[in-house]
């Protein structure tokens, strides 16, 4: 599992990341796509369909459909998505560090 | 004494207070104490990693204050509490793995132990440490307050004696138990926490006789309780999703929750913790504040926020069953103020104890400290809730954001920035806080904005500014640290 040498930190060329850190980043951003698309999800129904009138509004369950759209089925879709996510984009990878960091 | 109501809390005290002893068998035979009692030797599995996280994050406010401004703003206030959902998967997506791994490689027992070794400098350590006890213990005074303040409500006892019982039960578990005590009593008190919201909600929408009903009672009341700006229309949209920062993706600064991301057990235990703490974020932010929005139309007329909840809860449901579910609210607090009482100790023995007034001290010395400071700590915590000093009162309205503008980019960017270095560090935790602080002062919700934004911004700023200036001045030590750090 060699990496790529890592050269633009004018380290000597024999430095290699560890491998578990492509793991990593690769999650954060996953993270970090979920949340912004989660933010507009909530965002559009919320202002999309909640800045009407009152008297226009329409209801699902009872509830404001704005609300509904934004809180209620925006927890359960990306509840879903969050486990999609982690069952088929998460890596299992061993935490432990087998030097033990041999430095303290 | 309103006997059927507090049985239920009492049961449910005592259950804790068996689980605290028995994490404390654990301790003596844990083969490293400090690792042991402040972070549970790094066993947390799946379900005990989301439970830990949901309850010290999930506090007073989300149980107490939270569904109180529901009550009154109405559904605008269910859309911004809303933004938390995030942080169930958010904060273990960035701070992950990576953060797992690199706490592992230099043995890292608390945050500051990451900051210390990251970036090498004693001024850091010690203003990360300042920063933990000053606002922590602000936190946890209030937190206490509202412990208190609820057994008062529902036992009738006086507030001295209510927080006293409360005091006794959390120090006692917390102080002998250390970390995993905590942990294991986080994972009953998130499960009362998800089953109480589910069932207060129902009682409440059986109690309005079904949703439509109790939404055309709001309507015809004031339709602005249904519009997402609030009953005055006073919540602007930005405003509201400001809050992403405060309570959303910021939460990655808190110490408390961050220190947790250290002590999981294995990949697998997070990848469940992930999907696990979104579901119960999700479920209790959404039903507690939809119960504060319902009890509106359903016991109209109460005038004080903070006891919306346990009078909803004892007006809809059966007494002993109302017990049950104030449980939640206590369970709540008790889990916060557990994990802040733990951390702010860790702070004082193994920060600025173990670091620099006394390497040498032996296994011995170090576990009968950290014992006593818990306690200390905990019972000077118990004599300022019972007076509160104003200057507590005032300094806890900054601790959230104070903490996030503090940690949240020497965290981050310690993490996923090779070339940050222990100027851009003091620049971002400098720059943070005092900005917060000014912030609030002169200049309140700029841009219309919640005042922690401009400040994370700046700390930003601040951070990227000084480490690039500064590369020539740390060339050597940080050629040593990222071969630390990111070192195969």
């Amino acid at each position: 599992m060699a990496d790529k040498p890592n050269s633009d930190q004018g380290l000597d060329t024999k430095f290699q990341e560890d491998p578990r850190f492509k793991v990593s980043h690769r999650e954060a951003i996953i993270g970090i796509v979920i949340a912004v698309a989660n933010f507009m999800w909530w965002f559009a129904f919320a202002y999309g369909l909640g800045s009407k009138p009152v008297e226009e509004y329409t209801y699902i369950l009872g509830l404001p459909a704005w609300f509904f759209f934004s809180c209620v089925l925006g927890f359960v879709v990306f509840s879903c998505i969050v486990f999609l996510a982690v069952k088929f984009f998460y890596k299992e990878v061993p935490l432990d560090d087998d030097q033990g960091g041999g430095l303290k | 004494m309103n006997w059927p109501v507090a049985i239920p809390l009492l049961v449910f005290l005592i259950v804790v207070f068996a689980v605290g002893i028995y994490a404390s068998k654990r301790i003596q035979q844990a083969p490293v104490f400090l690792q042991e009692y402040f972070l549970g030797s790094r066993e947390l599995g799946g379900l005990m990693l989301a439970m830990t996280m949901v309850a010290t994050y999930g506090s007073a406010s989300s149980f107490i204050g939270g569904p109180g401004v529901a009550y009154t703003v109405g559904f605008g206030w269910v859309l911004l509490a809303m933004s938390q959902l995030v942080t169930g998967y958010f904060t273990l997506s960035v701070l992950g793995k990576k953060f797992a791994i690199m706490a592992r490689k230099i043995k890292a027992v608390t945050l500051v132990d990451f900051v210390k070794e990251r970036y090498q400098s004693k001024w850091v350590v010690l203003l990360s440490s300042a920063s933990i006890i000053m606002f922590m213990f602000a936190i946890m005074a209030a937190q206490w307050i509202g412990g208190g303040r609820l057994i008062q409500a529902v036992t009738g006892l006086s507030y001295t004696a209510a927080l006293f019982i409360f005091a006794v039960v959390v120090l006692v578990y917390v102080a002998i138990g250390g970390f995993r005590a905590v942990a294991i009593t986080d994972t009953i008190q998130g499960i009362v926490m998800f089953f109480g919201t589910i069932l207060i909600l129902i009682g409440t929408i059986v109690a309005g006789g079904g949703v439509s009903n109790i939404i055309s009672e709001l309507a015809a009341e004031n339709p602005n309780l249904l519009t997402p700006y609030g009953h005055e229309q006073q919540l602007s949209a930005i405003y509201v999703s400001s809050f992403w920062i405060l309570v959303g993706v910021g939460v990655v600064g808190l110490p408390q929750v961050a220190v947790r991301a250290m002590a999981y057990k294995s990949s697998q235990a997070m990848h469940r913790a992930l999907i696990i703490g979104t579901i119960v974020v999700g479920l209790i932010m959404l039903g507690m504040h939809l119960v504060g929005v319902f009890g509106r139309a359903v016991v109209p007329g109460i005038e004080v926020g903070d006891t919306v909840m346990p009078t909803i809860a004892m007006e809809v449901l059966p007494a002993w069953l109302a017990g049950v579910v104030l449980a939640a609210p206590m369970a709540a607090i008790m889990s916060t103020v557990d994990s802040l009482l733990l951390l702010v100790s860790s702070s004082i023995v193994k920060d600025v104890y173990v670091n620099y007034i006394k390497p040498e001290a032996t296994e011995q010395t170090v576990k009968r400290l950290s014992i006593t400071i818990t306690a200390v700590l905990g019972l000077i915590v118990f004599f300022m809730a019972v007076n509160p000093p104003d200057f507590l009162i005032w300094l806890n309205l900054y601790a959230f954001g104070g903490l996030q503008a503090a940690f949240i980019w020497p965290i981050i960017m310690g993490l996923y920035w090779k070339k940050g270095n222990k100027y851009g560090a003091l620049a971002s935790i400098i720059v943070g806080v005092s900005t917060y602080i000014l912030f609030d002062l002169f200049w309140k919700n700029p841009l219309g904005m919640h005042g922690v934004v401009l400040p994370i911004v700046l700390g930003f700023i601040g951070y990227v500014a000084a480490s690039l200036l500064t590369q020539h001045r740390t060339m050597a030590q940080q050629q040593e640290v990222v071969s630390r750090f990111w070192g195969a």
